[in-house]
């Protein structure tokens, strides 16, 4: 399944608001999408990325691409999301380094890439500009929301803030706010950036040296809070790197160790560290609960909608109590919700490995929407 | 779709287009039932992973977790009718529930087994084992924990905590039976309210 980039451009005359204050005009989203919208327009489906996604979900962009989207178990004829039935649609965050808005990004101003003075960006902003893209592509209402993780933020900000434009939302693995620890883990990465003298106040664009060795230490941390640790255990244990004894030296000696230095130094050549900085900062700024201070409060407009909540019981960055509190919100406003604690080892991870248990959990699900929105149950 | 007995008694207790709850609603046969039969607007809760996917197969919204803990989100008299049927044994605390039960719902319905059924009697006397359900197959494997209990002992016990019994059928198979109930019925279905 080839499937080409695409881009919308928004805000190039009244520049795009965000939630600080600040605009940005113009707005470039790029985005791909799989299957076809229908004549009604009623089969659209948007799929959130996680922190270091893409809009490249799923499918190939050249016939010698070695590897498949990012979700590409879940998404294609026949899989979780169908593209035989639906139209899947996602799109880079603002932010972002992967072909939409974001620090990298050449400011119209200056000629040069925005670096530091790209504007502070929220998840509420990154899903309104989602919004626009809908808009662009006329879809009213979309059948569902569904991302995990970060993914999962979006879609509870959809649910939360524009309930009218979806019929279910498909939170996996999330919170509906960042907790301490996860503001510490961001903040311990972004860090590890600031302390690169390469990164230069990220002023870095035009000089062609980028913060690589921060960036990777930043991404290091961020894998350990993926794994759980029996994933590590059964990955790694402690076992030695091309060794037999160990050196007594500070190389690189255990398993464990040579496999975050080769994820964190193969994720310089595909991230960018101000995105990283920028999008882990709208993480920590999310929290559901303002301004009201209740969960409910944030979902007694939004009780119209399906939710399917998904966990799991070995992931310790988003542990499913923040799933059951949602639940609980849910809950209470009266909303319509299903909610699974999936037993897995593979801790913040599973929700794009327990493929075997989501496709059939998601597939269920869907199918029960498309009967009722083919009924106009709804 | 054909019902065990008691979930068809069950049935029978719930008026059309209620707010339904089903506690323990396993992989959700009941649940479907009264949304097709009885226009329901219902949930359940389910603890097993599997009997949740059953659920979703069937297109109901079902939570994942123990009864206690998810009636505890249910805001006050939010349901019609909030349903527990054969579960009771295995909780470990059957009166919390059954009073959060009518907290979060008009009315509970109870289906319980029924260890003073004569075979559960002459199976203690003559073999000095203690019986098993007496409605459906479960050998004791040391696993699951259950409260053996007969109907006066369960009706003893709404009498304790003071909720009433609106409504009661007692079953052997799919027959009624009106005369001798405490030692003929295998199962029995009640419906509760609160005291007034």
């Amino acid at each position: 399944m080839i499937v080409p980039i695409q881009t919308f451009t928004f805000a190039k005359d009244d520049p795009f608001v965000l939630e600080s204050g600040l605009t940005l005009s113009p707005v470039n989203l790029s985005y791909e999408t799989w299957g076809t919208l229908n004549a009604e327009k009623n089969n659209g489906i948007l799929i959130c990325h996680a922190l270091t996604g893409s809009a490249h979900a799923a499918g190939y962009h050249a016939e010698d691409d070695q590897t498949a989207g990012w979700w590409d178990d879940c998404i294609g004829p026949g899989k979780a999301f169908d593209t035989d039935k639906f139209f899947v649609i996602c799109s880079n965050v603002v932010g972002g380094c992967y072909g939409s808005s974001g620090p990298t990004e050449i400011n119209p101003e200056t000629g040069k890439a925005y670096g530091l003075n790209f504007p502070v960006i929220t998840i509420g902003d990154m899903v309104r500009a989602q919004v626009e893209l809908i808009n662009y592509l006329g879809i009213d209402k979309l059948v569902c929301v569904a991302g995990g993780s970060m993914g999962g933020m979006q879609v509870l900000e959809w649910a939360a803030h524009h309930a009218e434009r979806v019929h279910a939302a498909i939170p996996i693995a999330t919170t509906t706010h960042h907790s301490p620890m996860e503001i510490a883990f961001g903040e311990v990465g972004r860090q590890a950036i600031y302390a690169d003298p390469r990164w230069n106040n990220g002023d870095y664009h035009e000089s062609g040296e980028s913060p690589d060795a921060g960036l990777a230490v930043a991404r290091m941390v961020g894998h350990i809070t993926y794994l759980s640790e029996e994933s590590m255990h059964q990955k790694f244990g402690r076992r030695l790197h091309n060794l037999e004894k160990y050196g007594y030296e500070f190389e690189t000696e255990f398993e464990v160790e040579s496999y975050l230095r080769y994820n964190g130094s193969k994720f310089t050549s595909r991230f960018d560290a101000n995105s990283y900085l920028y999008i882990t900062k709208a993480m920590d700024y999310f929290d559901l609960t303002q301004p009201s201070g209740t969960l409910a409060a944030a979902f007694t407009q939004s009780t119209n909608l399906r939710y399917l909540v998904v966990s799991f019981t070995s992931d310790w960055l988003y542990p499913s109590y923040h799933s059951k509190e949602l639940v609980r919100a849910l809950t209470v406003v009266g909303a319509d919700v299903t909610y699974l604690d999936i037993e897995s080892k593979w801790g913040h991870d599973a929700f794009l490995l327990e493929v075997d248990t989501m496709t059939g959990l998601l597939q269920s699900f869907l199918g029960r929407l498309e009967k009722e929105i083919l009924a106009g149950t709804k | 779709m054909i019902l065990r007995p008691d979930l068809l008694t069950i049935a029978e207790f719930i008026p059309e287009n209620a707010r339904i709850l089903d506690l323990g609603c396993d992989d959700g046969e009941l649940l479907a039932y009264l949304i097709e039969h009885k226009q329901a607007r219902g949930s359940g809760i389910e603890l097993s992973e599997e009997g949740v996917l059953a659920c979703v197969r069937r297109g109901l919204s079902v939570r994942q977790g123990n009864i206690e803990e998810g009636l505890a989100d249910y805001p006050d008299a939010s349901l019609d009718i909030v349903i527990l049927s054969q579960t009771l044994p295995f909780l470990n605390n059957p009166s919390f529930v059954i009073n959060e039960m009518l907290r979060v719902g008009t009315r509970a319905i109870v289906s319980v087994p029924n260890w003073g059924y004569w075979r559960c009697r002459l199976e203690f006397l003559m073999t000095g084992r203690v019986p098993q359900f007496p409605d459906f197959e479960q050998k004791w494997d040391g696993e699951k924990r259950w409260q053996l209990f007969t109907l006066s002992d369960f009706e003893d016990l709404t009498q304790w905590i003071g909720v009433e019994i609106d409504n009661r059928v007692y079953l052997e198979g799919n027959q009624k039976i009106d005369r001798g109930a405490r030692w003929r019925a295998r199962t029995a279905v009640y419906a509760l309210t609160k005291s007034s």
